[in-house]
């Protein structure tokens, strides 16, 4: 038996345009950061505080904090929970991703 | 007849007395409160007559089967759908490119379905989005006995604003913990690296954006998931060269009659093997991936054949190309709340905490309840029986009644057959005492702080016994993730070794300790400012109510 509590939106299939370090890059409906991120071959998008190693979605539910991105200028969110948005500036993020900050 | 072990209230009436108990359509129960709140159109403030936290399996199958009954449910959950991990689904239009991902679809629809009445009825209100921080028993200043929750939204603008969004603090008279589990790892040279990432990872990924890390995916760890996520991963297209399991199966021979009283887990134990074969995934027991390869991406993975200790054995090196590793070593119990709410626990066969609860899902504080992964982890069926059980016990304690007692016994023994194979699991895929073998001094622990392994054990040169201690010594688990991640590997590299072992190993079995995390999730200073004390609040306050 198919499972239809949830019908398909009207604008099911239409693709998200969202921008990533410069690239645009279209998203499917509904689609996490870091699930658009890997349709496009996308595996890291931060860099750690110490090492400035590169990092992306590790435990994909919200736990480990490794898939920090900054989105639309706002630093320290987890690409795995949120959803890409039509015209969403998503940048990668360096450390703190706070560099204004810095002193 | 319920009797409260603690604080001695024994209260039987409702907070919301004139509702009908045994109305159980939940459709057309309207509780006392009245007012536009109790139609669903605005989340009414509380107080609740139960609280459930986690709206997965057990948190849904408690919420509805305690709505059934005539409690007023508020269902607290961080994700913006129903389903917790097991049934974490696609959103609403996202157009599939695989087949769509997702397990047990009957039993979620008919779980949705009954939640989706209830909200509509106003019996359950489901705050979405929203991640407990903390849980309390009310002071006497807040008119009423039971708990107070403090809870906040979690990451990304949500689809459709609601006035529930600027609810902060809840408050219940019952509470029941159904919080799930994560992801058990344990560390090895590389896994780092980009395309690394938890087997449950990938999958709740698949699941809900339709998305892989690669295309050529080796599986490896150990527990159940594993060749599920295989044959997920296959089935949306990937290439699994080959899925290699630490533990061998042989284990669940040992206790025939523990499989032959499960047998529906035979069966699935089946399925899936013929899902490997049709997949052609290479099935390698006794074996892990001991180190990942690569610069800024994984591009290789040494696999080597294990001993009964899961030591590595030296000569049985294999390197296989890949583009992705998905990596699971079992889960562990979400336990914050539980722990900060002073709950007895136990160690499970597998090493990790789990709280001790009775046949009827009690914990041994009053008025507090758990069901799922937190008691113990034993997958989605023992999830959905704890659940119900754990409703229905509820629901004689608030109606001061008991329930049917036959019902009660075959649903007990049902969960006893469960609980013992889970219990048999566990001890399978426990992790062998000398599996810290395949860590290299510079192998990154702690992924948070970048502390390494290097540094653990001059910790433990220290004096160092426990994750605590080497915490404080080392940064270990003290990021972001609050060490979800490497607790199980801080606590097994700082332990003593087990007898006669090289003092280096620690010890690869060592029982994790349940960790202490005042706050189970990051909060802002904002929301901790928002959040007023409970013992300021009057009787009828709701703090996070200014802000709708």
């Amino acid at each position: 038996m198919r499972h239809r509590a949830e019908p398909p939106s009207a604008e099911a299939g239409l693709p998200v345009r969202f921008a990533f370090d410069g690239r645009a890059l279209a998203a499917r409906q509904g689609q996490s950061i870091a699930g658009a991120l890997w349709d496009h071959g996308v595996v890291a998008w931060r860099t750690t505080r110490g090492g400035g190693r590169p990092r992306g979605a590790f435990c994909g539910m919200g736990v480990c904090f490794d898939c920090l991105v900054t989105v639309n200028g706002t630093p320290g969110q987890r690409a795995c929970l949120v959803r890409v948005a039509e015209g969403d500036v998503v940048t990668s993020q360096e450390g703190y991703g706070r560099d204004e900050l810095a002193i | 007849m319920w009797s409260p072990r603690r604080k001695g209230t024994g209260v039987t009436s409702s907070p919301s007395d004139g509702t009908s108990p045994s109305d159980g359509t939940g459709r057309s129960g309207v509780p006392a409160s009245g007012g536009p709140a109790a139609r669903g159109s605005l989340p009414t403030p509380g107080p609740y007559d139960l609280a459930v936290i986690g709206a997965g399996p057990a948190g849904l199958a408690a919420a509805v089967t305690a709505a059934d009954s005539g409690l007023r449910v508020v269902l607290i959950d961080a994700s913006e759908r129903p389903g917790g991990q097991f049934f974490r689904h696609a959103a609403p239009g996202l157009a599939p490119r695989n087949k769509p991902v997702h397990h047990k679809r009957a039993t979620f629809a008919a779980l949705s379905a009954r939640l989706a009445a209830h909200v509509r009825g106003g019996r359950i209100t489901h705050l979405l989005r929203h991640h407990v921080w903390t849980a309390e028993e009310s002071g006497p200043a807040a008119g009423s006995e039971g708990w107070t929750l403090r809870h906040v939204l979690v990451d990304g603008a949500p689809a459709a604003p609601t006035p529930a969004d600027g609810i902060r603090v809840t408050t219940a008279r019952f509470l029941l913990l159904a919080t799930g589990a994560y992801e058990r790892q344990l560390p090895f040279p590389g896994w780092t690296l980009p395309g690394v990432v938890a087997a449950g990872g990938a999958q709740a990924i698949l699941k809900d954006s339709g998305a892989l890390p690669g295309r050529r995916i080796v599986v490896a760890g150990s527990g159940p998931l594993l060749p599920a996520v295989a044959a997920s991963l296959a089935e949306a297209g990937a290439d699994i060269p080959v899925l290699a399991e630490a533990a061998s199966y042989t284990g669940y021979a040992s206790r025939p009659g523990v499989l032959a009283r499960n047998p529906a887990k035979a069966v699935e134990g089946v399925r899936l093997a013929a899902d490997l074969l049709r997949y052609r995934i290479r099935l390698r027991t006794r074996s892990a991936v001991v180190r990942a390869h690569g610069t800024d991406r994984v591009e290789a993975v040494t696999l080597a054949t294990l001993d009964r200790d899961w030591r590595p054995v030296a000569g049985t090196e294999v390197r296989i190309a890949c583009d992705a590793l998905a990596v699971g070593h079992g889960l562990v119990p979400q336990l914050e709340l539980a722990v900060a709410l002073g709950c007895a626990l136990r160690t499970a066969p597998d090493g990790t905490p789990a709280i001790e609860v009775d046949g009827q899902q009690r914990t041994d504080v009053d008025g507090l309840w758990a069901a799922g992964e937190p008691t113990g982890v034993g997958g989605v069926e023992l999830a959905l029986l704890e659940g119900r059980s754990a409703a229905r016990s509820m629901a004689a304690a608030f109606h001061g009644s008991g329930s049917g007692r036959g019902r009660d016994a075959r649903a007990r023994a049902a969960t006893a057959r469960r609980r013992r194979f889970a219990d048999l699991m566990a001890t399978v895929h426990r992790p062998g005492a000398h599996w810290p073998q395949w860590i290299t001094e510079d192998t990154e622990v702690c992924r948070c702080e970048e502390v390494t392994a290097h540094d653990l054990r001059r910790a433990h040169e220290l004096g160092a016994r426990d994750a605590r201690s080497a915490k404080l010594l080392t940064r270990a688990g003290m990021g972001w993730c609050q060490g979800r991640m490497c607790e199980t590997a801080v606590t097994c590299l700082v332990a003593d070794a087990a007898d006669g072992a090289d003092a280096a190993d620690g010890d690869g079995s060592a029982p994790l300790v349940p960790a202490r995390r005042p706050l189970s999730c990051p909060v802002s200073l904002q929301d901790l400012a928002d959040s007023t004390p409970s013992a300021d609040a009057g009787p009828t306050a709701t703090p996070g109510a200014s802000a709708l």
